[in-house]
């Protein structure tokens, strides 16, 4: 056993190198999986927005044909919320969540390597239809009557990638869930939570409850488009409003499963760089709760114009607003937190400062929008495009951003570049508001959204055209932070535990990046923001509740990459038993497989292994 | 391998107070035991006597409400101590499905 602890600084070769990442179950390199996974699919949801601004640049365009424009806008969305967005915030939960709360790893290493490679091969599956067929063409929401009706393999690529994904998605928030009731260091009680790990808990409680309805939706879409059932179908006694419910009984928790862990990133950010407490700490917690649980309660928002009647859209619309409530109180937390703080302009925190402006103008056009009334005029036009847009770039994206240059020394232990992190804010925030800001006159001026092109002398080109101009400048700093993130690793400048200074929480009390086990001992926690408290109390690093003992670590395993390549082969079959005879094989055999390495881990006993006080006493000494 | 292994061992008062705990539970499993099947009796004979669906019906799903619970607070033993956040995100969960579809049989039109 002396072997395995003594080769984590060894170098390997590439083949060891690779096995070990698609084996490992380490919460850290699985959360370096997600956002390598995230950045990859988010870069390929940004060079299909591009498409979609380019194309929308001048009137009468042809730069890609309808059809073409149609799977460019399913699969923007679709990727940008599952495939980058998501996978994104769970990198940071994954590698961040269980340091904040002082754990070795998560509750379940192996479901959470499990979830990983669902989300990944999920995605993964989702886009082959570029190559294999079509992707799929019914707008992100993928509404019953247009998607039963669409003609080809894309909507089926649809339904089993997202059905894969999303069950990836389910169990890393279960995990997450079960890690932060079970796993706190001493001390840590629910009150003393870190604002990210709180926000990290709501997210997966709703993830908890809302996925289930995608499930199930999706599993309605599979059954209707390949199996022969009706579930949508007027004609054949179905119901295709139903749907809608079902999408969007999902989808609204979806937009706060997104959100709410960036409001944790900008808690933590505004915090450490006003180097002043979190102000109103309780009252951030309440408020996280409640929008979690109003959440839930206003899907039909989406769906005023579907014709419920005004009882149905006057309740929804006085729900709609009542979130606007508890958000509010965040937005001044923070803005309280600032005030009389000792700032600090570093690059974490101009995002944090260009994110309030930005999502409170997408929360207002928001509440716009929970005006049923008004709703009937903004439905799908470029309006609803500029808000939503505004609340998830404004919002999510930053968050995302800020994170990667907050917590990215923590996690490499190499500091980006300050510098060209600044030079991409100002490029990706003016490009943002030039992109979006001016969509909401577009909407007012009659622009409905997915459209493939437009006339000329409707006054509409200017704002396009700066609308696209917009697009390139977010384009452009995105490739800012790819060339910063390439010379940072380049350099490979090391840094200590607690670069940016001001670190509070109990990440930053350790080395950067954390040795594998995390903590040599585990951590005492004497209050909120626990490496603050320490080091006001002069001490160095953090108060060990336990003598150095031996630790026990899980093994790495192959097998949630196997499981998860049945599921993928299975979903192939799935899709072509209709016209090709090998289809129905291909399923069965795939999920045989997927069956048979789940009897390999229920059968196999795999209790993990132990570092030893001698190994931990000695590559702390090597570290000191 | 020499691992850390704390034996620590009980006093027999402990032990004493560990066996009183653990008889008064196996107790109160075989009395919860037997009331279920007791309740589950009660819905097959009351199928079986012929009355009407409407009351029939009604009458078994009380009897399942009433089993769950039982099942819940007494085999899953909630009603101990440390189970409140369990019982949060049941009643939570309740909660939000029983909002869902209230709203569908209210003010939904479908």
């Amino acid at each position: 056993m002396t072997t395995v602890a003594n080769s984590v600084e060894q170098k390997k070769g590439f083949g060891a190198t690779l096995w070990d990442w698609l084996t490992t179950v380490d919460h850290k390199k699985i959360g370096i999986l997600y956002l390598i996974g995230g950045g990859f699919f988010f870069v390929l949801g940004g060079i299909e927005a591009l498409m979609i601004r380019l194309q929308l640049l001048i009137p009468n365009n042809d730069f890609v044909s309808a059809g073409f424009f149609n799977e460019l806008i399913t699969m923007h969305g679709t990727t940008m919320i599952f495939l980058a967005a998501m996978p994104l915030l769970f990198g940071f939960m994954n590698f961040i969540m269980p340091l904040q709360i002082g754990a070795r790893d998560v509750a379940f290493p192996f479901i959470n390597s499990l979830g990983f490679w669902m989300f990944f091969l999920g995605g993964l599956f989702l886009n082959l239809s570029w190559f294999l067929d079509a992707a799929p063409d019914a707008g992100w929401t993928s509404y019953a009557s247009l998607s039963i009706a669409s003609p080809g393999h894309g909507i089926d690529f649809y339904a089993i990638g997202l059905q894969i994904a999303g069950a990836g998605t389910l169990m890393g928030g279960i995990n997450f869930l079960i890690t932060i009731i079970n796993m706190r260091a001493p001390g840590m009680t629910y009150m003393r939570m870190p604002l990210f790990t709180w926000t990290t808990f709501i997210a997966s409680a709703l993830i908890l409850f809302a996925f289930p309805p995608l499930t199930i939706g999706l599993f309605f879409l599979t059954f209707d488009r390949m199996f022969g059932a009706n579930f949508f179908d007027h004609t054949m006694g179905g119901n295709t409003i139903i749907w809608e419910h079902i999408f969007w009984i999902f989808g609204h928790p979806e937009v706060y499963i997104l959100i709410l862990p960036a409001f944790g990133i900008f808690s933590e950010i505004f915090s450490t760089f006003s180097r002043k407490r979190l102000f109103g700490y309780s009252a951030m917690v309440f408020a996280t709760v409640l929008i979690g649980f109003l959440g839930f309660m206003v899907w039909a928002h989406h769906m005023f114009t579907v014709g419920l009647g005004p009882t149905a859209n006057a309740i929804f619309a006085v729900a709609t607003m009542a979130i606007a409530v508890p958000t509010g109180v965040k937005i001044f937390n923070w803005l309280l937190t600032i005030w009389g703080g000792s700032i600090k302009i570093t690059t974490p925190m101009l995002y944090a400062l260009g994110f309030i402006p930005s999502f409170v103008m997408g929360g207002v056009t928001g509440v716009q929008q929970g005006a049923a009334p008004l709703d009937y005029q903004l439905h799908d036009s470029y309006f609803i495009v500029a808000h939503f847009h505004y609340v998830i770039v404004g919002g999510v994206v930053l968050g995302i951003l800020a994170a990667t240059h907050y917590w990215w020394p923590k996690m490499f232990g190499t500091m980006l570049s300050e510098k060209l992190g600044k030079v991409t804010f100002w490029f990706f925030f003016i490009g943002f508001h030039m992109t979006f800001f001016l969509q909401h006159f577009l909407g007012l001026m009659g622009m409905p959204r997915r459209v493939w092109t437009f006339m000329d002398g409707q006054g509409w080109n200017l704002f396009n055209a700066i609308s696209t101009v917009g697009a390139i400048l977010m384009g452009i700093a995105t490739i800012v932070l790819i060339i910063n993130i390439i010379i940072t690793t380049a350099k490979n400048e090391r840094i200590g535990n607690d670069p940016w200074e001001d670190g509070r929480t109990l990440e930053w009390a350790i080395p950067s990046p954390p040795p594998f086990y995390n903590f040599a001992q585990t951590p005492l926690v004497r209050g909120l923001d626990t490496y603050w408290i320490e080091k006001q109390e002069g001490h160095n690093g953090y108060t060990a509740a336990e003598p150095v003992t031996d630790i026990h670590m899980p093994n790495g395993s192959i097998i949630p990459f196997f499981m998860t390549l049945g599921l993928f082969i299975a979903g192939f079959g799935a899709m072509y038993r209709i016209e090709h005879s090998w289809g129905l094989a291909v399923l069965i055999f795939g999920l045989a497989f997927t069956f048979l390495m789940m009897a390999i881990r229920s059968v196999k006993d795999d209790l993990g292994f132990y570092v030893t006080k001698e190994q931990i006493r000695r590559m702390e000494r090597g570290r000191n | 391998m020499a691992h850390d292994i704390e034996i620590i061992e009980k006093t027999p008062a402990e032990f004493a107070y560990k066996k009183r705990r653990s008889d008064r539970m196996m107790r109160s499993q075989l009395m919860m035991f037997a009331l279920m099947i007791f309740l589950t009796l009660i819905s097959f004979a009351a199928v079986q006597a012929g009355f009407s669906a409407y009351f029939v019906v009604p009458v078994i799903l009380l009897l399942a409400t009433i089993q769950v619970g039982l099942q819940l607070y007494y085999f899953m033993h909630m009603s101990e101590k440390g189970h409140g956040l369990v019982a949060f995100f049941m009643y939570g969960g309740m909660l939000l499905a029983f909002l869902t579809v209230l709203a569908f049989v209210t003010i939904i039109w479908w």
